[in-house]
């Protein structure tokens, strides 16, 4: 992180700005879908910002991530269910059943690599999606609804949106903060090393499985946090929040923003749901003057038009929207330069 | 001998039918420089992996500084002092120059669960780092990233990684592949410089540099031993020159 004031710093900067000011929009216009729209952006964020840490800086392509953020949101829900709804237990508890399981995940699956290693993440990701579906006391199939969000002793109120939005976003700083620490610390370091070549690494002397583990569970912890957030922020948890599908929507977030980058995932969160929100509604517009009576369902296939983007950040632009910002910044500054001499 | 600081005995290793390395024995006191030499595919390469544990040997034993290291995973080999350079340049090529041969001195600076202090402004760290790059002429190019380096700057980047580690021995594969005439000059005057100050294995093509460097020299061929002796000796032995120096061999 450079503090020059390029294209791509300002961006960033204004990204912090639009996040931090929201509901202050949100109070002017009285626009309340914003701000559900944007508590979700954080939230999801912040599980593409966990996930980063080990796809993006230590190259391990797992396939499950989406089980935290299940395992912590089911976590909550059923404390809740149980009658516990303190945050100062529901959330601590949600950490450690995330950080277990990502530790018998990664204790399994990082003995292996390739397509392997994604199967075995994805693997366990299904077990965790069926268990919670078989399991009737907690609703099964259908879900739990929370009774209420998690209580912080009348200090901080939860179900106030305003106040949940920035609960949210002050977790999201924190774990981008975090991640800042780690990716340049020794632990960081080694990480981004297995990455570049994991047998070097062992050749100049690291152990790399207990690093990598150590990395893992990181990411499934902070993941987990992000899933406690989803459950209060819906009052609701199901199976299908850690459907297979969900990981590769994380997955297609740190792709699409910038892996190994610090703010990527952020923008991949962002463009991801603002795609899935308003895509649809952009193709029925599209359609309508040529077909209206079909118009409203040519919406339902969005997906048609993500897939090529992807297609081409992948071909194209291979750092993501970050990348893209990166490369414009440097354009600008040559030009700049060459303006002057 | 009993104070060789690396003793191979009866090593063998197959990949299905092929014997990569087969019933291989030698040893290497302290502060010599141990030549490897033999045709393509005999073995050479399959050798230093064993010895540096990439490769586990199917049967045989490996000694190191007085341990037996057979079973012992590369990683720890490196602690115990072995470090080795790869034929086939393999560096951390999106990382710096720097940052190569930190993560190397890193790792033998205690352990590196430290998840919050910058590891680039350890000057610890950075300046064994820097010491290791100037001692192989490739100080101004540390903050370079690895990638941008050429071949030749590739092949000295591999040396300092090896030597970042301040290891006992140096196992050497063909640290001269693919370097023009000058480079390879540079090279051998490195080597020349390094040898004493570290017990050196060194697997090589070029036959006018082991000749120079070598204060022993074992001949593989197909996996088998064919010649172990000092380097006029190797130079003379009909069956070395018959299985591989050639009839017109002018060494």
């Amino acid at each position: 992180m450079t503090g020059a004031l390029t294209l791509r710093n300002l961006t960033i900067a204004a990204l912090v700005l639009v996040l931090a000011l929201l509901p202050l929009y949100v109070a002017l216009t009285g626009d309340r879908f914003m701000l559900t729209l944007f508590t979700r952006i954080v939230i999801l964020a912040m599980a593409a910002v966990s996930l980063n840490l080990i796809l993006g800086y230590a190259g391990l392509m797992s396939f499950g991530h989406a089980a935290y953020l299940g395992i912590g949101g089911y976590t909550v829900a059923i404390l809740c269910f149980e009658g516990v709804t303190s945050a100062f237990v529901q959330w601590p508890a949600a950490l450690a059943t995330s950080a277990l399981f990502a530790l018998i995940v990664g204790a399994l699956s990082l003995r292996t690599r390739g397509v392997y290693f994604i199967m075995i993440t994805l693997a366990f990701a299904q077990m965790a999606y069926y268990l919670a579906s078989g399991t009737a006391r907690y609703g099964g199939d259908d879900g739990l609804s929370l009774e209420s969000r998690s209580g912080f002793a009348g200090l901080i109120n939860l179900s106030n949106k305003t106040t949940f939005y920035y609960v949210c976003l002050v977790l999201l700083f924190a774990s981008i903060v975090l991640v800042w620490r780690l990716t340049n610390s020794r632990f960081g370091l080694v990480l981004q090393g297995v990455r570049s070549n994991e047998a070097r690494m062992r050749a100049i002397g690291f152990p790399t499985f207990r690093y990598k583990l150590a990395g893992f569970v990181i990411a499934g912890t902070m993941c987990g946090l992000a899933g406690a957030l989803i459950a209060n922020h819906t009052d609701f948890v199901s199976p299908a929040m850690m459907f297979w599908t969900r990981s590769g929507d994380l997955i297609v977030m740190v792709v699409l923003g910038g892996m190994g980058t610090l703010f990527g995932p952020v923008f991949g969160a962002l463009a991801l749901l603002f795609l899935e929100q308003f895509l649809p509604a952009a193709i029925s517009a599209v359609v309508h003057p040529f077909d209206p009576a079909s118009a409203a369902r040519a919406g339902e296939f969005w997906q048609i038009v993500l897939g090529p983007l992807l297609l081409v950040v992948v071909l194209f632009a291979r750092g993501g929207i970050d990348g893209l910002l990166g490369a414009l910044s440097d354009r600008i500054q040559r030009a700049r330069k060459g303006g002057h001499g | 001998m009993v104070d060789a600081l690396l003793h191979v005995a009866g090593l063998c290793k197959r990949f299905g039918g092929i014997v990569a390395t087969d019933d291989v024995t030698f040893e290497v006191p302290d502060g010599e420089l141990h030549a490897i030499i033999g045709p393509n595919g005999a073995g050479k390469t399959t050798l230093i992996a064993q010895l540096s544990g990439q490769l586990t040997a199917d049967t045989g034993r490996i000694r190191f500084a007085g341990g037996d290291i057979t079973r012992v995973p590369a990683w720890r080999r490196s602690h115990l002092g072995l470090a080795r350079s790869f034929q086939i340049t393999s560096l951390f090529l999106d990382l710096s120059v720097l940052d190569n041969v930190a993560l190397a001195v890193q790792a033998h600076a205690g352990h590196s669960f430290r998840f919050w202090r910058n590891a680039r402004l350890e000057t610890g760290l950075r300046q064994a780092a820097r010491d290791a790059l100037e001692a192989v002429g490739l100080g101004h190019r540390a903050e370079a990233r690895a990638s941008l380096l050429s071949h030749g700057e590739h092949r000295l980047l591999e040396l300092a990684i090896a030597l970042a580690g301040k290891p006992r021995m140096l196992l050497l594969d063909e640290p001269m592949a693919g370097l023009g005439p000058d480079e390879s000059a540079r090279m051998v005057e490195m080597l020349a410089s390094l040898k004493r100050r570290y017990t050196i294995l060194l697997v090589e093509h070029d036959m006018e540099a082991v000749f120079a460097l070598a204060d022993r020299i074992t001949v593989l061929v197909y996996g088998r031993v064919i010649a172990n002796g000092a380097p006029d000796a190797i130079r003379a032995d009909a069956q070395v020159r018959d299985a591989y120096l050639g009839e017109d061999a002018d060494v």
